[in-house]
């Protein structure tokens, strides 16, 4: 039992993970966006594209490559992350508009737009479930031996390892690169740094774009893994808005982040596999990642520690020759 | 050294909206000297530097360095031409180490050519081909010089630790900003800037935040740089530093140009001259204070900020009634602070403040006290008629006494003290003091920059009104007659006060308080950013508010209106009182020793 919930929680937290990763490095970049869960939406919405342009091109499933298949959903799911992030930072660095009403925007037309692109591409012989099937399997190292090691491990697509990976170098460019430096300097004091002779606005746009691209996988990963290219809109903004939690809940910390990952995806499957007595206490325990959050937060105010605070100048603007 | 000439502005311009903060001005620097540009508040020094800095583009005029001319529109760019700015506010990350701090912003390219740079030094130093060491100390250094390719912290520990050694200052590479000290945090700034191999070193008020001590060591430092070649450029208006360690100095007046002197040839009068223009005797009329009762006291009031630490210390004085009292101190010693625990804004940590409200001829009436308590009270001399004679009510019958009270006749002056710690703004409005407070930040603490005048007025009666509807009415007359009794210049009333000028948005906010008619009114820097004329209507306001019996307190930063406004002035330094002087007897140099914590 314990291993089938193991097994579930993991397949779950590469979601988690690239959403919470993607926000992280926008964040330490002084820009707060709460387009994630729009922007995991276009990411899976990529993901669709992806498939029905490759089939459009191959001419039908059976002459099909899953290498290729996998290349143009990642490449879509990239691009429409990245078109997401230039959206954002056009808006909020060119234009000086609010980030949280943009980001809320964001989210409202990302959920629209999933539910737009889902039944513009589905066709009824669901051609989309067979793609994401080889796709799924493609990285597999192996599947035998249900419940046990090797299921909770190695039973998966190259995405879930990926997640891993992005976590783990973003933490290491974040704290030990020049790059990373700078990336902090302008979420922790923009004048400070444009002074010191970082562009603000570029390192704004370039962090958000690529950060963006990265929660965009979670969508991908939602439509091919979880999904399995089923393109019926389940709860897939709610895992955004979980993500976004996630960063406040691992202090800003990407490599904090895969184990707060496992850990809400854990949560989040605990009351489905052991089917808990009622039903009122199956959404207590769906709940708990947000009460965790919210924990977290009060925690971090009465620290009162200035390293384990959100970036200094997380949400504002900067434009060098105000008065 | 011979001397030749670095760095030329020529007709310098630049305007913010309505406001020439520079126009045309000139100004050469030559290489190992110390320049210091001297002008009062708002002469356009910080903004020439910002230019010079990248901060702010100009709108005409050219830049030259070395002869060349030069476009600056970036501070990376101002750093390619070896410019470097210490800002008067840091630009420091307070979560980062100070090396961290050093080496942000600093790219691959710099490191290279560093590395360039120290190759071809230690080739020449052995003469030999580059990379054939001959001998094993070259190669060591060799060796060493590779290092400094990548992002190297503790490289760049070293070569700090190396700039200190050179220069004379004293720092650790690995404290994290917010550990440091104000002067530590300066100390940091510098070094960066050298890190970069700057030969232009502009300091803004360099000094407005350190002890004497602290001072003496920078203008050491300074000094160094000016040894080593490196031409340095302060931004003051202390004439005493000016005259110790400038070797020229240029004199700007309201954005414009002056002139430029060399300290040899010159003297604090002729600087003083040049810097407020002809002697301007400020023409204050000061009436003197008219009540003695004390209104407001303050006992051994200490205040603490968000990380615990004092910033005001023991303070202790009163307020009397008809008097302005002025307080003046180097900014950031606690005024802020200081006026705002007064108006309940921020949380008192220790001490008292305490309002006297004294109710003059207030009717004694039955409801509050009983026949008999009225006649022993009487005895004690307690009450007077109308005339403002005692009234002793022995041998009067009862009925009589009953029949002069009920008709108002018998009369006594009330002293009711009330303890303001611990309340917020709306309990002490409750209380029935009335408590004006003009805070320094106008469009943020004061106004709302996005509403217009006549809600902004409103920011005041919003609890009145019927139900949940807001009166209209009240404020939007209370605007019509500020706009027209102090002039403020707007189309309507109806434009939203981050439009007005900074004249007129103080007008707005001292008037609204005004209308409020206080008791008590706190104005912090009412006539900071303000021209001439609205200076004096401001002034004037304060003068006729004096004698209508109002307390004031006026926390202003030139000593000049301070002497001439106030009647008394509290000296704060570092959160505490250096003294308290009458206005009328001291003079600008002891204001001045009191501002930097010496006694008289």
């Amino acid at each position: 039992m314990f291993a089938l919930l193991l097994c579930e929680a993991f397949l779950l937290t590469p979601i988690f993970l690239f959403g919470s990763t993607g926000e992280t490095l926008t964040e330490k970049s002084g820009h707060l966006n709460l387009g994630t869960p729009g922007t995991i939406c276009v990411g899976g919405a990529g993901g669709m594209i992806g498939v029905a342009v490759y089939d459009s091109i191959c001419g039908g499933f059976a002459n099909s490559n899953p290498f290729l298949t996998f290349m143009f959903v990642l490449f879509f799911a990239l691009l429409f992350g990245a078109l997401s992030g230039l959206l954002f930072s056009f808006f909020t660095v060119s234009l000086r508009c609010n980030q949280n009403v943009m980001g809320l925007a964001y989210t409202t037309f990302g959920i629209g737009f999933y539910g737009l692109i889902a039944t513009l591409v589905n066709r009824p012989d669901g051609f989309l479930n067979q793609y994401c099937g080889t796709i799924s399997r493609l990285f597999m190292t192996r599947s035998e031996a249900p419940n046990g090691f090797c299921e909770i491990f190695l039973s998966h697509g190259l995405l879930f390892y990926l997640s891993f990976v992005i976590a783990i170098v973003v933490a290491v460019v974040l704290k030990r690169t020049r790059v990373g430096l700078f990336v902090r300097t302008v979420g922790e004091n923009a004048g400070s740094a444009d002074a010191a002779g970082i562009d603000v606005s570029k390192y704004r746009y370039i962090t958000t774009i690529i950060g963006c691209s990265i929660s965009a996988l979670a969508g991908l990963y939602y439509f091919v893994e979880i999904n399995n290219g089923l393109v019926e809109f389940k709860n897939i903004d709610a895992y955004g808005w979980l993500a976004v939690a996630l960063v406040i809940f691992t202090l800003w910390k990407t490599d904090l982040g895969i184990l707060g990952a496992i850990l809400f995806a854990f949560l989040f499957k605990l009351p489905e596999i052991y089917g808990l007595p009622s039903a009122s206490l199956n959404i207590l325990f769906q709940y708990l990642p947000y009460f965790v959050t919210v924990v977290i937060l009060v925690i971090i105010s009465m620290v009162n520690k200035k390293a384990v605070q959100a970036p200094a100048n997380l949400g504002i603007p900067y434009f060098r020759e105000e008065r | 050294m011979k001397k030749e000439l670095v760095l030329q502005l020529k007709n310098i311009s630049k305007t913010f909206g309505k406001v020439k903060a520079n126009s045309n001005v000139s100004l050469d620097l030559y290489n190992g000297e110390i320049l210091s540009l001297l002008g009062e508040n708002g002469s356009g020094k910080t903004s020439l530097m910002n230019i010079l800095a990248g901060i702010y583009f100009p709108d005409s005029g050219s830049i030259e360095i070395n002869g060349e001319s030069v476009s600056i529109t970036s501070p990376k760019d101002a750093y390619k031409y070896k410019i470097g700015m210490v800002h008067q506010h840091f630009k420091l990350v307070d979560t980062f180490t100070a090396v961290e701090n050093v080496v942000i912003g600093l790219d691959s390219r710099f490191n290279k050519e560093k590395r360039k740079a120290l190759y071809t030094e230690i080739e020449s130093r052995y003469d030999n081909p580059l990379g054939c060491a001959n001998s094993y100390d070259e190669e060591v250094e060799l060796k060493k010089a590779r290092k400094l390719t990548g992002f190297d912290l503790k490289e760049a520990s070293n070569e700090i630790n190396n700039i200190c050694n050179t220069f004379g200052f004293v720092l650790d590479p690995k404290k994290h900003v917010c550990d440091m000290s104000v002067s530590e945090k300066q100390t940091l700034e510098i070094i960066k800037t050298l890190y970069r191999g700057v030969d232009i070193l502009i300091l803004d008020e360099p000094t407005a935040v350190l002890t004497p001590q602290e001072i003496e060591k920078l203008f050491n430092v300074i000094r160094n740089m000016k040894l080593a070649g490196k031409s340095i450029i302060i931004i003051t208006h202390k004439l005493n530093e000016v005259m110790e360690i400038s070797d020229r100095i240029t004199v700007l007046r309201k954005g414009e140009l002056v002139g430029t002197v060399n300290k040899t040839d010159t003297s604090i009068e002729q600087l003083t001259e040049m810097m407020v223009g002809q002697k301007t005797e400020l023409n204050i009329e000061r009436s003197e204070p008219k009540g003695a009762e004390k209104l407001l006291e303050v006992k051994d009031l200490c205040v603490k900020n968000v990380f615990g630490n004092e910033v005001i210390n023991n303070v202790s004085f009163d307020l009397k009634e008809g008097e302005i009292l002025g307080i003046a101190g180097i900014s950031g010693n606690g005024q802020k602070e200081l006026l705002e625990a007064i108006a309940g804004v921020q949380p008192i940590a220790n001490g008292e403040v305490i309002y006297h409200r004294q109710k003059k001829n207030k009717p004694v009436s039955f409801f509050h006290k009983s026949l008999k308590q009225i006649k022993r009270l009487a005895n004690e001399g307690v009450f007077h008629d109308l005339n403002g004679k005692p009234v002793s009510l022995e041998n009067v019958p009862n009925k009589e006494i009953k029949t002069q009270v009920k008709a108002g006749e018998i009369l006594f002056n009330e002293n009711e003290t009330m303890y303001l710690k611990g309340k917020n703004p709306r309990e002490i409005r409750e209380l029935g003091i009335h408590l004006a407070f003009v805070p320094e930040d106008r469009l943020g603490m004061g106004l709302v920059g996005t509403m217009n005048i006549n809600e902004n007025m409103m920011l005041r009666s919003y609890r009145k009104g019927k139900g949940p509807f807001l009166n209209f009415k009240r404020p939007r007359d209370t605007a019509q007659s500020i706009i027209t009794k102090l002039e403020v210049a707007t189309p309507s009333a109806n434009v939203q006060v981050k439009k007005l000028s900074g004249g007129n948005v103080q007008k707005v906010l001292v008037g609204r308080e005004i209308a409020y008619a206080p008791s008590v009114f706190m104005v912090a820097y009412p006539v900071r950013g303000l021209d001439i004329n609205s200076s004096y209507t401001i002034y004037n306001l304060l003068n006729k508010q004096k004698e209508n019996g109002v307390g004031i307190i006026y926390v202003g930063e030139d000593l000049d209106v301070l002497l001439a406004l106030a009647d008394r002035i509290l000296v704060l330094c570092n959160g505490k009182v250096s003294g308290i002087v009458d206005a009328r007897k001291i003079n600008k140099k002891q204001l001045g020793a009191l501002m930097l914590g010496e006694s008289l």
